[in-house]
């Protein structure tokens, strides 16, 4: 068996950058930033309009935790592998570590802190504490982030890799919602719990509708 | 107050509130992203600067020489702190192995060896790569296989020997005589280690994330050689631990050193690919198990023997430790051996011993009851043992272990199982059903607790314990709320702080069972403090309920009684040794139905059910949680996580969560659990034992038996990868 072949074509922007290496002073000269180090962006976060000055470097998770202080969403591997980060971008969910915060001038980001306070929980985090769908509480904000993000996409008709029939209204079944969800990682195990937690919202949905 | 005797009936015994499901008090301020976890108290110091840690990339050796001049000039750098400029610090406790920080000695690859202090997260990590640093390297051994090749045969010093195992043995009508392997696990909790430090006239707070305040506390005072109460640690919120922040580790250290340099509050967190190498990890063993029997499936000689690796001076995992108290038997040998390696440093995690020891043993029984042509449960039934088998003098406090395995099989459906290994089929499916025993020991030990009854009649309760997703602080409320008949809503509970009494602290599945005890001995204090009041000379003719005192004819609110200030009392538990004459453990019995793809080899679990022996549940909402995310983590030590070895370098290459693979949601099926309605009046006042670490035992094992089942493919070493099953897989 062979792989398809690919041609390699070196990218112009490629050669140049390893070509400077040959110049004399070229370290020096790497080392130097190119154009200015921050960045002035104007985010609106849960609906409030925020002007940051941030590092070009600094992920919208850092701007929200570091900047605003608005730490609810959580850094677990600051590399797109756990999904502790998910809020949305544009009604969008998005791992934020992986999004720097330069992209997102215009942009409407929403927390968990926007979803709901203790003291008025939005039904899906009322949920996560009458099903116990968390244990140490570090994965919860990014999970619920997602939870609400999952049935916005399976009433929107977004299939996923589980979706049978692409002709038919998608239900939010068991394994839709396990599916959509996996990029959530919960170390404490609260999975069956947080299923319970979904369905019973997506459930409280239909039952909107068809009232 | 001592607990010297078990405990006669009590008002726990007609409780209104222990025992009764109830959602977690801390759960609003979770939903919401309202608690505060270590690296986010921006409101605890002024000027917060960050560190970022400069590991080792070699796994033994000097370092000879480190340049951090790039370093300190580049953007937004405060300063950098050396392991070479510290010199060498004491080892924090007897408990670690490796030191965390100091001097040139590299223990083990990514040891922390520098901090980098900026402005910014972005400027300090960025100045953390510019350090270079020069190493004098040690060839080191890091092949567990060679290691056993040659200690296997070494049965010279035993860590126990009853009768005459090798004669019963060989007289034994059916005999098995298997290896099992276990790989490294990684506790890979959610929230990385971190912490923020901070110096004020020579004394240092540390915010962090801890299991074990106290033990955190008398760390950082041996590690930095100063009075423990010159320090404070604070630790309310945990992102999960599962015993990787059971010690101090190097974030701390880093934040403490850093802060006390610059004179400045200095935070750390340890970035995601760092965790696995610089912090602790489950030793990966080798384990051989010969069990003899007669025909009727009794036991009449069981072998355990098992080797794991540690740094010098560790002790390696307990692989064999259940096998000393599980299963009867009259001719036992138990052996351990050490592998002395310059990996990262071997350590608890999660049920450390009988997690890996039963992922042998389980399936070693599985074997044992296919040869002998007897089911499963049946053959661990016949085997169970009401006495230590080493010392049939002493008995176990209260045992349930064939009622575990008699209801959950009734509740599984464990008679319509596939009895004929490949035998049962559900379309492109074979399925596949499996069970396995779980043990686990059901420790106590002293814990601390303040009580302060307000003018409000709230009531404060303060301690030092900590809840690490365990539920902590939704069981001290009950209890003092029951203790002290006032409603849940009505106690505040404040943990984590090194300011409160010193706990049990979270760890060995003793948290709940000590810190509940002890929280019950503080309000035991404030009763008889209140009876001192109302010039009552016996408390216990006092009754409380409805936020009142009852004296006879005489009613009084518990508000009125603070109505002049507030009362405080403070007492601790201690446990004597009356408990540990007996085996105080925990028990249950896991069953697992899955299928395996007949063409893919995939392996896709249907549904889990664990039945659990732990005595009192005191809420069987967060107890269910423990059990089901304990079952979640054995799926995962069955089918995925393993931390692999370089057996060259000397490391854990797949070191970050996309190499390190843990279940996911997709991976978990419906899961049942069942508690059996028992107490342990011998274990605490509230009779009651810990099940976060029972939950995990054992399920890795059924997940292999049903494997095994599904397919009649046998796989003794974990993860069961496709690797190792998929060309042993029925023609299709």
């Amino acid at each position: 068996m062979s792989s398809p072949s690919k041609a390699f074509e070196p990218r112009r922007r490629t050669l140049l950058a390893g070509n400077t290496d040959l110049e004399p002073g070229a370290a020096q000269r790497t080392a130097a930033p190119v154009g200015p180090e921050t960045t002035t962006i104007t985010v609106t976060v849960n609906g409030t309009e925020q002007e940051l000055t941030v590092d070009n470097r600094t992920t919208l998770l850092d701007a929200l935790r570091e900047h605003l202080q608005l730490t609810g969403t959580k850094k677990g591997c600051d590399h797109g592998q756990c999904g502790a980060c998910t809020c949305t971008v544009n009604g969008a969910r998005i791992n934020s570590c992986l999004s720097l915060a330069v992209m997102h001038d215009g942009d409407a980001v929403q927390t968990i802190e926007g979803i709901g306070m203790p003291e008025a929980l939005d039904p899906m985090q009322a949920a996560f504490v009458e099903h116990d769908g968390f244990q140490c509480g570090y994965c919860t904000p990014g999970q619920i982030c997602s939870a609400k993000a999952v049935l916005e996409e399976i009433a929107a008709g977004v299939p996923s890799h589980v979706t049978g029939d692409l002709t038919t209204r998608i239900e939010a079944t068991e394994a839709e919602i396990r599916e959509r969800m996996s990029g959530n990682i919960c170390r404490c195990g609260a999975y069956s719990n947080i299923l319970a937690a979904i369905t019973e919202v997506a459930e409280q949905q239909a039952q909107g509708d068809r009232a | 107050m001592q607990f010297n005797q078990p405990a006669g009936d009590n008002l726990f015994d007609n409780a209104r509130l222990i025992g009764r499901p109830t959602p977690r008090i801390d759960g609003p301020l979770k939903v919401s992203g309202q608690a505060p976890y270590a690296y986010e108290r921006h409101d605890a110091a002024e000027g917060q600067l960050v560190g970022y840690p400069v590991v080792s990339t070699i796994a033994q050796g000097r370092i000879t020489g480190m340049d951090t001049s790039a370093a300190e000039a580049a953007p937004g750098v405060i300063g950098v702190v050396t392991t070479l400029e510290v010199g060498e610090m004491p080892t924090p406790s007897g408990m670690h192995t490796a030191p965390l920080f100091g001097g040139a000695e590299v223990w083990h690859y990514h040891q922390a060896i520098a901090v980098v202090v900026a402005e910014s997260f972005e400027q300090a990590r960025a100045a953390a790569a510019l350090v270079k640093v020069d190493y004098d390297v040690t060839k080191g051994s890091f092949d567990l296989e060679a290691v056993w090749q040659q200690k296997k045969d070494d049965n010279s010093e035993p860590v126990a020997r009853v009768g005459d195992f090798e004669t019963a043995y060989q007289a034994a009508e059916v005999t098995l005589d298997q290896e099992y392997r276990t790989p490294s696990h990684s506790h890979a909790m959610m929230e990385p280690h971190a912490s923020i430090a901070e110096w004020q006239d020579g004394k240092l707070t540390v915010w962090t994330s801890n299991q074990m305040i106290e033990w955190g506390r008398q760390s950082l005072a041996t590690t930095l050689e100063m009075d423990a109460d010159d320090i404070r640690v604070d630790s309310p919120y945990i992102g999960g631990g599962f015993g990787a922040k059971l010690f101090l580790r190097a974030d701390a250290v880093m934040a403490a050193l850093a802060a006390r340099k610059l004179q400045r509050a200095v935070k750390v967190m340890l970035p995601r690919p760092m965790v696995m190498n610089n912090t602790t990890h489950r030793a990966s063993t080798i384990q051989r198990i010969r069990i003899g029997a007669q025909a009727d499936g009794k036991i009449t000689a069981i072998a355990h023997e098992a080797i794991s690796h540690t740094l010098p001076g560790g002790s390696g995992e307990d692989a064999v430790d259940q096998t000393r108290k599980f299963y009867a038997g009259d001719n036992r040998l138990i052996v351990k051996h050490l592998a002395e390696m310059h990996l990262p440093e071997a350590n608890a995690m999660r049920a450390p011993g009988e997690a890996s020891g039963l992922m042998a043993l389980e399936i070693a029984m599985d074997e044992m009851a296919e040869k002998l042509g007897m089911d499963p449960v049946e053959f661990r039934t016949v085997n169970d043992t009401q006495v230590d088998p080493e010392n049939p003098d002493r008995t176990f406090s209260d045992r349930h272990f064939v009622e575990c395995l008699r209801q959950g099989a009734e509740a599984f459906g464990w008679v319509s199982r596939n009895t004929t290994p490949g035998g049962m089929r559900d379309g492109q499916w074979l399925i596949g059903h499996g069970v396995a025993g779980a043990y686990r020991g059901g420790p106590a030990t002293t814990s601390g607790a303040r009580v302060r009854l307000q003018d409000t009649g709230r009531i404060i309760v303060e301690t030092d314990m900590t809840d690490i997703g365990t539920g902590s602080y939704t069981i001290l409320a009950q209890t003092v709320a029951e203790t002290m008949g006032v409603d849940l809503d009505a106690v505040e509970v404040r943990l984590g702080d090194s300011d409160f009494p010193v706990s049990a602290g979270s760890g060995g599945q003793w948290g709940a069972a000590s810190s509940t005890a002890g929280a019950y001995a503080a309000c035991i204090a404030l009763r008889e403090q209140i009876a001192e009041r109302l010039r009552v000379n016996d408390p216990e003719t006092l009754s409380f309920a409805n936020g009142a005192v009852n004296a006879g004819e005489k009613q009084v609110t518990l508000a009125s009684l603070a109505a002049d200030g507030e009362l405080v009392a403070e007492d601790s538990i201690s446990f004597g040794d009356f408990r540990d004459e007996q085996v105080v453990s925990t028990f249950a019995a896991h069953f697992v139905e899955l299928g395996v793809h007949v063409g893919t080899g995939e392996i896709r679990l249907r549904r889990m059910l664990a039945a659990c022996d732990a005595g009192r549940i005191l809420n069987p909402v967060t107890a269910r949680s423990q059990v089901i995310g304990g079952m979640v983590m054995g799926v995962g030590a069955a089918m995925m996580e393993e931390m692999a070895i370089d057996t060259g370098r000397g490391y854990f290459p797949a070191h970050d969560l996309a190499g390190y693979e843990v279940p996911v949601h997709m991976d978990i099926p419906s899961q049942e659990v069942i508690f059996l309605d028992t107490v342990d009046p011998a274990s605490s006042p509230l009779k009651a034992k810990g099940v976060g670490e029972l939950g995990l035992c054992g399920v890795a094992a059924a997940v292999a038996n049903a494997v095994y089942n599904a397919t009649g493919v046998r796989v003794r070493s974990y993860p069961m990868t496709l690797d190792k099953y998929l060309d042993q897989l029925p023609a299709v």
